[in-house]
């Protein structure tokens, strides 16, 4: 479990997180929604430690985050998994070494072991016959998916995801939040998703955070974003006629 | 004020590339692809510019100095001093300012567009020491490009001697060993060694600390190659000040 309390960071006079308390639960898909600029990603890079914050804390099953010295913050971060908006892998390196590199840095597996973890890693994210393409060579989806093997390759205790359906096709995006939710399942993660996708927000959202001008305005599920009656939310959610409609089938249903 | 702030960021940079070190295993590997991409790969076109532009300092010796008073033998040794004291060291090393500077700065300054060095940091990695720290040390086997640049101008400088009628072989090889003083190829290496030094860190700076996207990685690139060429100039002044004036 992370716990955020009153987490507040500026970047000059900009004030971009005004205080920001919440709880992202163990083995849950724990979403992060918002509109742009409302401080979604500044958010995430202080959970990741990527940014400097000015108050408040942010602790990892208890242990606060800037109490820990470099080696606990180092140990800290090789339990931590991230998928990157942009997929982030390295260009240099072939699918098979992208997803071994994190054994690599911080296992002392032999090499024959770290290639059965990565065979398996990429078999369980579907990619069992990518290992010698280097990234350039695949697809949005599949570096997607290659970079979801390389974040779980080391049985991280924490994932996060920076819009991971950004830039895929509708059904790519519906199975890259699947094997999200699976895999948050499976090994009991504590997943936290950066998203501007709908889709996601009803499909996997059993947490949700809503964020506004820096601050927490609403905190839920997908089950209770149907109820909602906060403005900003159904404003934010619904603010395609498709959702307006879907929203007022469910409720006309549910009443 | 931004260049004294980058000049401490620069200082703490190096401080950082230090620290938190890489696994050796690990290490080891990209410090070999360095020495591949950075040292051996510039040893082709080092080599070419070396022995042509050796060729032409000869020739334009023997056409400045083409009077029966001045005796041959001093086109030799003028292309030798030339050569070795600062068309290698000095004129190489602005070649490769724009050779490796700008693939260091490229690279890392793509890397950070791509967010592969947040992606390294995340996972708890020193991203200076696991970026910087290779190409450093693969840099420290620069003065062997150097040398290799020394023997090819004098060879080039030779070739244009002898198949250009300027001087006879005897004569230019007479040159070339006249009034030799070691120490000139100590202050050359010295030079060579801290030369390398900057070609490691500058380029590297402005590509880790870069913001934007590709075309700030460009003018990233841009600014790397001249203030690197600046330092390089401002420390020749210097040293050769201080270790031969």
């Amino acid at each position: 479990m992370i716990e955020v309390e009153n987490l507040h960071k500026s970047f000059g006079d900009a004030h971009i997180l005004k205080g920001i308390t919440t709880t992202f639960d163990k083995g849950k898909t724990n979403l992060i929604i918002g509109q742009s600029g409302s401080g979604k990603t500044v958010f995430l890079k202080c959970l990741l430690g990527l940014f400097s914050y000015e108050s408040g804390s942010i602790s990892y099953d208890g242990d606060v985050f800037s109490n820990l010295n470099d080696d606990e913050k180092r140990n800290l971060r090789a339990r931590i998994g991230m998928v990157f908006q942009g997929s982030a892998l390295f260009d240099s390196m072939t699918i098979a070494e992208n997803v071994m590199f994190p054994l690599k840095m911080f296992t002392k597996q032999s090499k024959s072991e770290m290639e059965d973890r990565v065979n398996f890693v990429l078999k369980r994210v579907n990619l069992p016959d990518a290992h010698n393409k280097m990234p350039s060579e695949a697809s949005g989806g599949m570096q997607k998916r290659v970079a979801i093997a390389r974040a779980i390759v080391n049985n991280p205790k924490y994932l996060f995801c920076d819009e991971p359906n950004s830039g895929l096709d509708p059904k790519t995006a519906i199975v890259i939040d699947n094997l999200i939710q699976e895999i948050t399942d499976e090994y009991q993660i504590t997943t936290v998703i950066n998203s501007h996708d709908m889709n996601s927000v009803m499909e996997i959202g059993e947490k949700i955070v809503f964020l506004k001008n820096g601050l927490k305005e609403w905190e839920g599920s997908k089950d209770t974003i149907f109820k909602t009656d906060n403005a900003s939310v159904t404003d934010f959610v619904y603010s395609s006629n498709l959702f307006k409609k879907v929203r007022k089938m469910y409720l006309d249903e549910n009443s | 004020m931004t260049y004294l702030k980058n000049i401490g960021a620069y200082f703490l940079m190096i401080a950082e590339m230090f620290r938190k070190p890489t696994k050796w295993g690990v290490m080891k590997q990209l410090v070999l692809k360095d020495i591949d991409d950075l040292i051996i790969g510039s040893l082709g076109i080092v080599s070419f510019i070396a022995f042509f532009v050796g060729g032409v300092v000869t020739i334009q010796t023997a056409l400045n100095i083409d009077s029966p008073l001045i005796p041959k033998y001093l086109v030799g040794f003028a292309t030798r001093q030339s050569v070795i004291l600062e068309f290698a060291p000095t004129f190489i090393s602005i070649i490769m300012a724009g050779k490796v500077g700008s693939f260091i700065t490229s690279s890392i300054g793509t890397m950070r567009v791509t967010e592969q060095i947040d992606a390294l940091e995340v996972m708890g990695i020193n991203a200076l020491n696991y970026l910087v720290f290779p190409k450093f040390i693969a840099l420290l086997l620069y003065p062997f490009v150097i040398s290799i640049a020394m023997f090819l101008g004098i060879l080039g400088g030779m070739a244009a001697c002898v198949y250009g009628g300027y001087s006879s072989l005897a004569d230019y090889i007479t040159g070339i060993q006249t009034d030799f003083e070691t120490f000139h190829i100590t202050y050359a290496f010295i030079k060579t060694f801290i030369f390398a030094i900057v070609l490691a860190t500058i380029p590297s700076y402005y590509g880790f600390y870069m913001k934007g996207g590709a075309l700030e990685v460009g003018k990233a690139s841009t600014t790397s190659f001249v203030w690197t060429s600046v330092v390089i100039i401002l420390l020749n002044y210097l040293l050769t000040d201080m270790m031969l004036g």
